[in-house]
């Protein structure tokens, strides 16, 4: 009965997943002008809270998803792979803007070329910066990322996922 | 050795270590760039040693590479909070380089645009600040006005932050038909909840002991240091870039420069504060002496219906004529698209760009309609074409959000600039922190910190 | 308020040997000086009842390295672009001289002084060899960092400086970016790949 012998580790796997992707403690580690719609989408209007992400915590070690909101110098790198070192697992990270995403329009001696180069990435959001909605957009395929990994489904690669583009399983 | 002098002699080694701590860059109250390391004794900040450059992008430099007209997405992203002030002093720099003349309604939406800006800035600055306070209210409710307002630049240019409006010579596009009454509601609204955090902030216990005497500056210093803006009228020297050397249309303005006495975080949300009253009524003025407006087209034919508008031709109309070869009936009309292709209530653009055409980008009308704005269009965008103004250097300065925003451009004759250099506000107000921390304590970092509004684009570049 | 001619009269007189050239290309007062004679000048300038120029609003340097001999271009037709004259109603009596012959850095200073209400643009000529001017440090507060700036982006050394070093880039950073010679994405990653 119930399916055969993993029944209950499935399911139980299931709601942890459940559990995890609306509870997401997220370190916004902020630099720049996407900080702006960043700011919009945590506050009432957009309010990020419905997607059980209000909570922003400003301690790494409290966190889940990093947050990189904005452009990453190459004097701020290293300071970048710290924070994301002092994570602890689980943890995801949300490219936030195209500069995270790629470097954006900023082809220069002092600029990232994507944050990727350092870290590894789970959700993309370009934009330049992204509206609040494609923001809350990408939460969701986190959000969907985080269940995935949870129900044991082989998951998509990660450059299937970035905001504003659907995807099926 | 009893007990007293055994505390004593601890309480005096713990007095006398000076204790270094570090703030930032990736600290919450250091808006994500900054790093400070403090001295402390005990409580008391002994000694500031700030550390910029997280965010430096090399604005200078890619203004080097692209075309005049390509420069204005970078300085967007300078002052990130109030892109149209930078996007209208960068234009202003090259128009003057150029020595060109924009029309007043040019002028008067870019003034109307700017100081929409300049409130949201200062929403920003506040709510962020009190939020780092403890007022997480206040927080969201400036966020929501900041937003009201936002909708407006929105409705206006596109886009919600990163705007790139102005041109060189003019801006992208007329304002949109119901802009005005738009603009009069979010104004009310904007009011409303200026006044709500003003009762939420400006007699709070909390929020004004700490607010009050940390950060002093004296006249003298903010002066030797070069601070401008809010920041330097709250030590009560008077100095406005729109006041004191007037550009575009602020000398027909009516407004007030608000002046502290202290010098004191105080003093600066005041200044803040009444600068938003400020700025409303010069947007309010703006909408009353705007001139010129959207030309009305007849629905039907698609033809506009003012007289003064005789030398406008239907695009239709004007191929047909030029196939059969009647040049003389085409030569020196305007185009103007069926009203059904949308853009028609935007047939303006001689009112709202400069009209020459070795500058200005011909409306959309033209460049789909006739031969000559096609190749206008291609004269200006097509790489290794553009503007190309002639050899020479100017500074022009105007009012941003946090003090005088000047740009220094040196250009060759060639469509690059080759130096552009921006005279960033709150470099020089980071640059006196330590003189504004020292000596108070470690908790007055944040309000001071606060009312610096530091941001970070326009202080690294 | 005096004008510009005044301005420059008044400079003149007390600076004969100083002086290298001025002009008031669209309107903005600019004297350009022999290095040697900086603070002299910025002193003068700054206590002098003429000028009391209070404000150092600015200070930053030009690499006129590649002046007026723009590299190959990318595009085919790269010198086909409408070159903008300006309109006869903008006296254009004084034109731009150029930049200073034979040097190849300019540090540029903007002054504004709050009571009189002038502007006035200060440039000092730099060799390339040996770029370096004396600090302003002493006469304005805001020379600080504007000159650590300077250093950091152009490599120019400000003599009397109390803590030159670099503010924008990291230590580690070789070279100056702002210099023309300098690729503008010759990247110096702390971390991570060159990209």
């Amino acid at each position: 009965m119930f399916g055969g012998e993993n029944f209950v580790t499935s399911k139980l796997n299931a709601a942890i997943g459940w559990a995890r992707k609306y509870s997401i403690f997220q370190y916004p580690f902020v630099t720049a002008c996407c900080g702006m719609e960043y700011m919009a989408t945590a506050c009432s209007h957009y309010d990020v809270d419905r997607f059980g992400a209000g909570l922003p915590r400003f301690s790494p070690r409290q966190a889940d998803v990093l947050f990189v909101v904005g452009t990453i110098s190459h004097k701020m790198a290293p300071v970048l792979k710290t924070i994301y070192d002092q994570m602890t697992e689980p943890k995801w990270v949300v490219a936030f803007g195209v500069c995270t995403c790629t470097g954006g329009f900023y082809d220069n001696y002092a600029t990232v070329m994507g944050i990727d180069t350092i870290i590894p990435v789970d959700i993309y959001i370009p934009g330049c910066p992204p509206r609040p909605e494609y923001v809350l957009d990408g939460l969701m395929k986190l959000q969907e990322k985080i269940q995935l990994q949870h129900s044991g489904k082989p998951y998509p690669k990660a450059q299937m996922y970035h905001a504003g583009q659907s995807f099926s399983v | 050795m009893d007990t007293t002098t055994l505390t004593e002699s601890i309480e005096n080694q713990m007095i006398r270590k000076e204790m270094l701590l570090n703030v930032g860059p990736a600290h919450p109250a250091m808006h994500g760039i900054i790093r400070i390391v403090v001295g402390l004794e005990g409580e008391v900040v002994k000694s500031t040693e700030v550390e910029i450059g997280y965010l430096h992008r090399g604005f200078e430099k890619m203004s080097e590479t692209v075309a005049y007209n390509g420069v204005f997405p970078y300085t967007d992203r300078l002052n990130y909070v109030s892109p149209l002030i930078n996007n209208m002093g960068f234009a202003m720099a090259v128009e003057k380089l150029i020595g060109l003349q924009v029309p007043d309604r040019c002028h008067y939406i870019r003034v109307i645009m700017s100081e929409i800006s300049r409130v949201s800035d200062h929403l920003t600055c506040i709510g962020a600040s009190a939020m780092e306070l403890g007022a997480f209210t206040v927080f969201l409710y400036m966020i929501k006005a900041r937003e009201f307002l936002w909708e407006l630049v929105e409705m206006v240019t596109g886009a919600r932050l990163t705007v790139s409006y102005c041109r060189v010579g003019g801006v992208k596009a007329d304002l949109p038909a119901g802009f005005e009454e738009m603009t009069r509601r979010r104004i009310a609204e904007v009011r409303k909840v200026i006044a709500e955090c003003d009762k939420l902030l400006t007699r709070n216990r909390i929020f004004v002991d700490r607010m009050k005497g940390t950060g002093n500056i004296s006249q003298a210093e903010a002066v030797s240091y070069g601070i401008t803006g809010p920041f330097l009228r709250a030590t009560g020297v008077n100095y406005d870039v729109r006041k004191n050397c007037p550009y575009a249309v602020y000398d027909r303005l009516d407004f007030d420069v608000p002046l502290g006495t202290e010098g004191d975080n105080l003093d600066r949300y005041y200044c803040r504060m009444e600068e938003m009253e400020q700025s409303l009524r010069i947007v309010e003025q703006c909408l009353r002496d705007i001139p010129g407006g959207a030309v009305a087209v007849d629905p039907e034919t698609g033809r506009p219906m003012q007289t003064e508008d005789l030398h406008r031709m239907a695009a239709s109309e004007m191929v047909d004529e030029a196939k059969m070869g009647k040049i003389y009936k085409v030569s020196g009309k305007e185009a103007v698209v069926d009203p059904t292709l949308e853009g028609t209530d935007k047939k303006v653009w001689k009112r709202i760009s400069a009209g020459e055409k070795r500058v200005s980008l011909p409306p959309k009308e033209d460049t789909y309609g006739n031969i000559e704005g096609l190749m206008n269009h291609f004269k200006l965008v097509m790489f290794g074409h553009g503007i190309r103004p002639p050899r020479g250097e100017v500074y022009f300065p105007v009012e941003g959000a946090n003090g005088e925003l000047g740009f220094y451009v040196v250009s060759d004759g060639s469509e690059n600039a080759y130096r552009v250099r921006v005279r960033p506000p709150c470099f020089t107000i980071l640059a006196a922190l330590p003189l504004l921390l020292n000596g108070d304590q470690v908790a007055d970092i944040i309000p001071t910190f606060g009312s610096v509004n530091m941001i970070g684009g326009e202080l690294d570049r | 308020m005096l004008d510009n001619p005044s301005l420059f009269d008044l400079l003149h007189q007390r600076f004969p040997a100083a002086i290298l050239s001025t002009h008031a290309h669209r309107g903005d007062a600019t004297v350009t000086i022999r290095s040697e004679y900086l603070l002299d000048v910025a002193r003068f300038l700054r206590d002098e009842p003429g000028f009391r120029m209070n404000f150092l609003m600015d200070l930053t340097a030009v690499d006129y390295l590649t002046f007026g001999q723009k590299p190959p271009g990318r595009a085919a037709h790269f010198n086909a672009g409408v070159a903008v004259r300006p309109p006869a109603f903008i006296q254009d009596q004084i034109p731009w001289p150029g930049p200073a012959t034979g040097a190849r850095f300019e540090v540029v200073y903007h002054f504004y002084s709050l009571e009189t209400g002038h502007r006035l643009r200060l440039k000092v000529p730099v060799e390339e060899d040996s770029p370096q001017v004396d600090s302003l440090t002493p006469v304005w507060a805001s020379a600080d960092w504007f000159e650590r700036e300077v250093w950091d982006m152009f490599g120019i050394r400000f003599k009397g400086h109390p803590n030159l070093k670099r503010i924008l880039m990291y230590e580690e950073f070789q070279g100056h970016p702002l210099r023309k010679d300098y690729p503008v994405n010759r990247r110096q990653p702390l971390i991570g790949p060159i990209n």
